[in-house]
């Protein structure tokens, strides 16, 4: 793929005092051979000495491009801009956001710059969470919800400072907004960075081997025996004791098929999807495959903004299934689930 | 917009290619000013490639680390810094830093005033020195993205976030700002002082006519502008962005407004440098696929300085007597024609 040229970018969010600054620091510190361009917002936490730490603004501003939830962070481009003159001397970049900061208009830069877009390419998003106060922060503050909904890499902080329910309770409600998350559970932020840092591509393969029951009661396979159509906020006890949530507001929505996919009925659908109800659509993975086609598609979008390619051949050994995963608000599972299975090759 | 094929054409351009001194310069190039009659090449890092009318390459050290901005007055090259300095480099080689960051912050913007007053900007904030060694600074409302000096009298025109603020740091009073919704990057005024165009974020520039801040927006792009040149006296706005040179109206006092741009040499590729002559109505332009072609602009007549299949052009530019061109695509093989 000719993402392996671009630098690749990983986002750090997390809410005040999840403990960013201290994986930050650790990346920064530890001898892994690698250097890590840094853009940071608040200059000086950052207690090394490295001409590649890099002050942001976080500026956003919204596109003249007609698309309402288009925003992008200014600064990032001017500051990759800046960075790329220097090419060649640092291996990735590291943003970091305010613990306040909804990570949309961060990815969506990824997305929407061209310039951005020719350099440097969305590796993951790690969010840092604090597994004392997490379960309340997803009550009382919806930038902790959104910061869940968008990660890739989830860091749950602090584990030792809560009780084995308390923590199977945090995991549930995580797992409530965001099923797909890789979830690492840590002390002070003690994790191999090869866990957080360039996952590329091995992230979305997750999606392919979540089991579908645990992620939703409403995919097509194994159904449990609970009801999610009964009221909000409640949790079941399954057999096996794992709790499972059901958020009122934030869902995720898996698709599947076994069967090829259509791309001219697939992408014009997926295109029409996150144009009429981008609003909701935090963001959006897939791995297809497509009829008459030797080589996996993938994609991934945040809000409008879509971007996928031919990732590789599909191996002899592996199963050619379509996967599709949507985390948002809302969201409109039976007409995407009806959308979906008319763009089935039948 | 006309298409155009290659097939045929390509075989009857008038070429100048022969006549071309090739020069390797052996770093990523991303602009080209001249001191005197040398063309002095600035790289992404630390050096500036000076060469002779010989083709004879000398490096010189500049910044501490990568250049983010650099601009000329003829005499002198001016530098913004990842290192946060401002520094410059004369005709005799010296290299002086004339302004350091104290907290070590991005040079974003530099700009030179034909007295000699400098301008850069950190962040937010627009600076201006004084031959005399004044230095005045302004805040913006968001981090500045370009920076111009007026042709006539110490007036700045800082572009940012949703418009443009012109500044005149020597008088009493607040500055004038002119609004337009979106990322305002490169800022121009036009020679005769009366319009000032910015190029923005999205593919687009827009222009405020002075006199009475009435706007002016040109659109159409393919792609963002990256580059542009008055040619012709100022007559001519030339400016990358699409497959061809867009070359915006300027004479009379509507500007662009209620006309058609001309759209020369029209090629496969898009158009990444634009260099208007400094007397004749002649434009030299290089495309992303490494061509370079010197352009008349009355009727269009196209002819070939560079061939493609290389790197995008970055760096393109006359000298002042307009008897050199030099240019280089972003890896550094570079040229020198004289006319």
């Amino acid at each position: 793929m000719s993402d392996a040229s671009k630098t690749p970018v990983t986002v750090l969010t997390g809410y005040l005092g999840a403990g960013k600054t201290t994986l930050l620091n650790r990346i920064l510190s530890e001898d892994h051979g690698k250097k890590y361009a840094v853009i940071v917002n608040e200059f000086g936490e950052i207690g090394i000495d490295n001409d590649l730490i890099v002050g942001a603004d976080e500026e956003v501003f919204e596109m003249n491009n007609g698309c309402i939830c288009c925003t992008v962070r200014g600064d990032l481009v001017r500051i990759i801009s800046g960075l790329m003159r220097r090419k060649g001397k640092f291996d990735a970049i590291i943003v970091e956001t305010t613990g306040l900061a909804d990570p949309a208009p961060v990815a969506q830069t990824f997305f929407v710059d061209e310039d951005v877009q020719k350099n440097a390419r969305l590796d993951a998003v790690v969010t840092v969470a604090d597994a004392k106060w997490l379960s309340d922060r997803l009550k009382d503050a919806p930038e902790a919800k959104n910061q869940i909904a968008f990660a890739d890499v989830i860091v749950l902080n602090k584990t030792d400072l809560v009780t084995k329910p308390e923590l199977a309770e945090v995991e549930a409600r995580i797992r409530a907004i965001n099923p797909y998350a890789r979830l690492h559970r840590t002390e002070r932020c003690q994790i191999a960075i090869a866990d957080v840092l360039e996952r590329g591509a091995f992230d979305l393969d997750r999606i392919l081997e979540i089991e579908p029951e645990f992620l939703n009661a409403g995919d097509d396979h194994d159904h449990h025996h609970h009801d999610h159509d009964h009221g909000h906020d409640h949790h079941h006890h399954h057999d096996h004791g794992l709790k499972h949530y059901h958020d009122e507001e934030m869902q995720s929505l898996s698709l599947r098929s076994d069967k090829p996919l259509d791309p001219s009925k697939f992408m014009p659908w997926l295109q029409n999807l996150v144009q009429t109800e981008g609003g909701k659509i935090l963001r959006s993975k897939g791995i297809l495959a497509f009829q008459d086609d030797d080589d996996r598609y993938v994609f991934q979008g945040v809000h409008m903004m879509l971007e996928g390619d031919h990732q590789r051949k599909w191996k002899p050994d592996e199963a050619r299934q379509s996967r599709v995963v949507f985390i948002g608000r809302e969201l409109p599972e039976d007409a995407i689930r009806e959308g979906f299975e008319r763009c089935i090759v039948t | 917009m006309s298409s155009f094929d290659t097939g045929g054409e390509a075989a009857s351009i008038v070429s100048v290619t022969d006549k071309v001194k090739p020069v390797s310069l052996g770093m990523a190039v991303t602009a080209v000013h001249y001191l005197g009659d040398r063309a002095a090449f600035v790289g992404t890092e630390e050096s500036v490639a000076v060469v002779d009318t010989e083709g004879e390459i000398s490096k010189v050290d500049v910044t501490g680390g990568g250049i983010l901005s650099a601009v000329s007055d003829g005499s002198r090259i001016l530098f913004g810094g990842d290192d946060g300095k401002v520094s410059s480099l004369d005709k005799a080689g010296t290299v002086s830093v004339l302004a350091t960051d104290p907290k070590r912050r991005w040079i974003d913007n530099v700009a030179v005033h034909a007295d000699g007053a400098i301008a850069w900007s950190v962040g937010k904030t627009a600076f201006v020195r004084q031959p005399k060694g004044e230095e005045k600074s302004l805040d913006v409302p968001s981090t500045v993205g370009g920076l111009a000096f007026a042709p006539k009298g110490l007036r700045l025109a800082i572009a940012h976030y949703n418009g443009a603020t012109l500044w005149f740091p020597n008088m009493a009073g607040e500055p004038e700002f002119l609004g337009w919704a979106g990322s305002h990057l490169g800022v121009t005024f036009s020679p005769d002082n009366k319009f000032l165009v910015t190029s923005m974020h999205e593919a687009a520039l827009h222009g405020w006519r002075l006199a009475d801040s009435r706007h002016m927006r040109m659109t159409g792009y393919p792609s963002r502008v990256k580059s542009m040149s008055w040619g012709s006296g100022g007559r001519f706005l030339a400016t990358s962005g699409a497959d061809m040179v867009i070359l915006w109206p300027f004479v009379g006092k509507d500007g662009p407004m209620g006309k058609e741009p001309a759209m020369l040499a029209p090629m496969k590729a898009k158009v990444t440098a634009v260099a208007c002559h400094p007397k004749q109505d002649i434009l030299a332009c290089g495309y992303e696929d490494g061509t370079v072609l010197m352009v008349r602009m009355q009727d269009g007549a196209e002819i070939l300085v560079r061939r493609n299949e290389t790197p995008p052009i970055s760096a393109l530019g006359w000298n002042a007597a307009g008897t050199w061109l030099a240019f280089s695509d972003e890896s550094g093989e570079a040229g020198l024609l004289r006319l």
